[in-house]
């Protein structure tokens, strides 16, 4: 795919040969997600970004629903969307404070608070790339009666952006500084060109809280804001009351600025427990509608939905099970650092190697027997939904195939059927967190792997240790002190480019960053590092669309990275309730436009 | 007896602080942070976890967190989650009365079967009857409650649908109703605990009394000609209470301290699940002080247990 082929693609959107599907899905099959392939259509003025995809509302007037009843088995445990870490956290917060816009699941942006979406042809939308404006909905009041206006959306920049409240979501207000138009109206200004401007005051991040309430406490004294387990917010339920870690409970909202909405009277959430058994009090007793996070095995989700009162719902998002050949090497230490930067892994360095790892994992076998619906196979870093698949990039499992490469770059099978050249074993260390999946995923592996004279040993280290910042520990994935390990990676925003920063050379995790670092593989590669650069500060979408094609075949291509399957999100609901879900976006961000058909 | 009690809160103190030490210094040893779920989100910039970290005072020397951990507490300041960001006596006194009701009235269970069927069963050693409880007894305390707790749940919530297995705090009906909607949400997790202690302690009964039975005084009463529910009643079962309450004693600061798999499983929001999410969540403050807490509950009951020997054997005295 060339930028003249996008261009001309768009020019056929434009005239109306193409429709705006079609180009989303051809993009999507470039490894394109649906949400940038979107964006680039607004922002080239080819079709408002503006979400077409939200279900139909069908309830004539407000409430009169009973009661909806949801399921977490992670209970929230602050109700401030500024300190949410978790997504719990960030969806319960949601349940009472709205953004000016959501994503839904085709990656559209839906408005929400702002009154519309920017474009380049209402305006929204600076030529230069440098500022976006946003007007905001007339007419909406929290939920003490005070009107929401501009002053609002700024002070949730000052208070995010500041160092002494430490708010979790500084990293998308602090670069970016914001305006005051007028009572209706705010500029979001950028320092450089961004062609991704939907990231301050949208979706999980943008979540609005109440100048009014909050003023007093905008600096270290933030914890002690009675409105952080108190929420005021816009959304369309109040709050009744909360007890962390437990149960949150809400009530229609009568001044909802949504026509019609919300059609339940009263919302429960139910935190704690454990996921089987929220699956079955939802598909098989149906005593709650619907259970977030439905981290089961696919074969009892099977057997529960076989009881016909609710269904199991699956989203496709960014997350992605893969694994990761070191590039450097773990058993050298230098300055004090194993896998340091200067060294290079005496068997992955010779790439017939990596590629015959990548040709010994049986994708097909993780998805039939382990994870079923929750995660088919892919041959793509940077993913989309089944029917936006990379055509680029392939995936296959073939034994033969890897003996056959191994052969002829010259590694030898040993008198104990392991291969050697000049005297480096393919005896390989995988690691991974403690997870039933993952450790089955490692037998597969190891078997396979053996058959080509590869030897695994296996290892697995508890999740609280494994995903840890702990600088001491050697066991963290950060640090990958080991040959081969294996995670999943989940994309946060409808945007590639912080997702693709994992593999830029200034992201390499080291003792100087204190393994902070994104760069996990430790994989360098210039062409990369340029191409991400300059994608960073193209503002052409279309240019940079075909960058971001580049970088996933590039990182792919060079098989140090060996996606396995998609993760999308699984939940079970009611086979009665209609609820809207997105997995570019928080479960209930659309909270307001659930009902319940009768 | 003043003397003795006070010599025995003295006598507290130190062990309290050792206690406090052990369990501060083990926690900060322990791997991880309370923002690990940070460090995978690439939204967020890793100073900001920095930043969070310096403002809770997580970055301070241990012994540093350790005195200032101390001095807050003597100041009746238990400290402010990491998680929740409230202070943990709100968190605690939020889950408190649930635990209470859910798992005092197992333990209330457990010594209604333990002290009756325990007694009855010494009383006529190797009967159809105690050759019955004693099977019974060994079933009890062998299966575990995570596994009881399932098999009920299948029976009675999915199979029958008779009750409900997800413990709701939110009762909204009143009157008799109210009452009737808390029993049932908590028959089955008092049942769980209930049955559970009820076996081991039956054991523990039974032996007690088949101890106290064969001693002469026992004899020289019923040669007095001493109906024999009397003999039992005041010159057996008072005798064999003595290591009963011992158990009985060591076992109440649980009722405080919660059951975490069995709240877990009913999801019932109390003490022991708080605690099992703040240790995977890392959340120090709280684990300190759940921890501490039960800590200080295990001390003060033993010494009520002391106490209460002196009641039931007035040979016994305090010096």
């Amino acid at each position: 795919m060339t930028e003249d082929h996008l261009r001309e693609m768009i020019g056929r959107v434009k005239r109306g040969t193409l429709t705006r599907r079609g180009f989303v899905r051809r993009m999507a099959a470039l490894g394109l997600t649906a949400p940038m392939a979107t964006q680039l259509l607004a922002i080239t003025g080819a079709a408002p970004a503006a979400a077409q995809s939200v279900p139909a509302y069908r309830p004539m007037r407000r409430g009169g629903g009973g009661a909806l009843k949801i399921l977490y088995w992670q209970a929230a445990t602050l109700l401030n969307p500024h300190f949410a870490a978790g997504t719990t956290n960030q969806d319960a917060a949601r349940v009472f404070y709205e953004p000016l816009a959501g994503w839904a699941s085709d990656g559209t942006l839906h408005p929400i608070l702002a009154a519309e979406i920017p474009s380049l042809e209402n305006g929204g939308l600076a030529q230069d790339g440098r500022s976006v404006t946003w007007k905001l909905k007339r007419g909406v009041k929290w939920h003490d009666g005070q009107d929401f206006s501009a002053d609002d959306v700024v002070f949730n920049w000052e208070y995010a952006r500041s160092a002494a409240v430490a708010a979790v979501t500084s990293g998308s207000y602090r670069d970016v500084n914001v305006v005051k138009v007028d009572d209706h109206t705010v500029r979001v200004e950028f320092a450089q060109p961004t062609p991704f401007w939907a990231d301050a005051f949208v979706a999980a991040t943008g979540q609005m809280i109440p100048k009014h309430m909050f003023q007093g406490f905008a600096g270290a004294n933030s914890r002690d804001a009675p409105a952080n387990l108190r929420p005021v917010g816009t959304g369309p339920y109040r709050f009744v009351s909360f007890a962390p870690g437990d149960l949150l409970r809400g009530e229609l909202n009568q001044n909802y600025h949504m026509d019609n909405r919300p059609f339940f009277d009263t919302l429960e959430i139910k935190g704690g427990g454990d996921a089987v058994s929220a699956a079955r009090a939802v598909l098989q007793t149906g005593d709650f509608d619907y259970a977030w996070n439905m981290q089961v095995e696919d074969e009892i989700l099977k057997r529960l939905e076989a009881a016909g009162r609710g269904k199991v719902n699956i989203v496709e998002g960014g997350g992605i099970e893969f694994v990761q050949l070191n590039a450097t090497d773990p058993n050298r230490e230098i300055d004090g650092e194993r896998a340091h930067i200067s060294t290079q892994h005496p068997a992955f360095r010779d790439p017939a190697v990596r590629e015959a790892m990548a040709l010994l994992i049986d994708r097909n076998a993780l998805e039939q027997f382990i994870y079923g619906r929750g995660g088919p196979a892919t041959a793509n870093f940077l993913n989309n939904p089944p029917r936006f698949r990379s055509e680029n990039m392939r995936w296959e499992f073939s034994i033969q195939k890897a003996n056959d490469i191994l052969d002829r770059a010259g590694w030898a099978r040993g008198r104990d059927g392991i291969r050697a050249k000049d005297g480096v074993r393919l005896r390989f260390v995988y690691q991974t967190s403690v997870n039933a999946p993952r450790q089955r995923t490692q037998a597969i592996y190891k078997q396979a792997a053996q058959r080509a004279g590869i030897d695994l040993e296996l290892k697995s280290v508890v999740a609280s240790v494994f995903f840890s910042s702990d600088v001491a520990n050697p066991d963290t994935y950060t640090k990958f002190y080991a040959d081969v390990q294996m995670y999943t990676t989940t994309m946060p925003q409808a945007d590639p480019e912080r997702f693709m920063n994992q593999y830029v050379s200034w992201e390499i995790s080291s003792k100087a960053n204190s393994w902070q670092g994104r760069n996990i593989v430790r994989w360098r590669s210039e062409e990369y590092d340029r191409i991400f650069r300059a994608a960073q500060s193209e503002l052409d979408p279309v240019k940079r669309a075909a960058m971001f094609i580049q970088l996933n075949d590039l990182v792919v291509g060079s098989n140090h990275i060996i996606p396995l399957v998609r993760r999308p999100t699984v939940s079970a609901s009611l086979n009665n309730l209609r609820h809207v879900l997105s997995a570019w976006d928080g479960t209930l961000w659309l909270l307001g436009d659930w009902w319940r058909e009768t | 007896m003043t003397q003795y009690l006070i010599r025995r809160l003295l006598i507290a103190i130190p062990s309290l602080l050792g206690i406090s030490v052990i369990l501060f210094t083990v926690l900060a040893l322990a791997p991880g942070d309370p923002f690990e779920e940070l460090a995978t989100n690439p939204a967020v910039p890793p100073d900001v976890r920095a930043q969070l970290r310096a403002s809770l005072g997580l970055d301070d020397p241990i012994h540093e967190r350790y005195v200032s951990w101390l001095l807050a507490m003597l100041r009746g300041d238990w400290g402010y989650s990491f998680v929740s960001r409230i202070p943990v006596d709100q968190l605690i006194m939020q889950r408190l009365p649930t635990t209470v009701a859910v798992i005092g009235a197992s333990q209330v269970l457990a010594l209604c079967i333990a002290l009756p069927v325990g007694v009855y069963a010494a009383t006529r050693p190797y009967s159809i009857f105690d050759q019955i409880a004693n099977t019974l007894a060994f079933v009890g305390f062998s299966l575990p409650t995570f596994f009881t707790g399932l098999l009920m749940i299948l029976l009675f919530s999915i199979t029958l649908d008779w009750l409900p297995f997800v413990y709701s705090t939110n009762i909204t009906s009143s009157g008799w109703r109210w009452w009737w909607d808390h029993i049932r949400q908590a028959i089955m997790p008092v049942l769980v605990l209930g049955l559970f202690q009820g076996a081991a302690w039956t054991r523990y009964v039974r032996s007690a009394v088949l101890d106290v039975i064969r001693l002469d005084h026992v004899t020289t009463a019923r040669a007095k000609g001493l109906p024999e529910s009397r003999i039992t009643m005041r010159h057996v079962v008072r005798n064999a209470m003595i290591p009963v309450v011992t158990l009985v004693a060591l076992q109440m600061p649980a009722v405080f301290g919660g059951a975490i798999v069995t709240e877990q499983i009913f999801r019932v929001p109390g003490i022991g699940s708080l605690l099992i999410s703040a240790i995977l969540a890392n959340d120090t403050p709280v684990i300190m002080a759940v921890t501490f807490v039960f800590a200080g509950l295990v001390i003060f009951f033993n010494l009520i247990a002391d106490i209460l020997y002196g009641w039931l054997d007035p040979r016994i005295s305090y010096r």
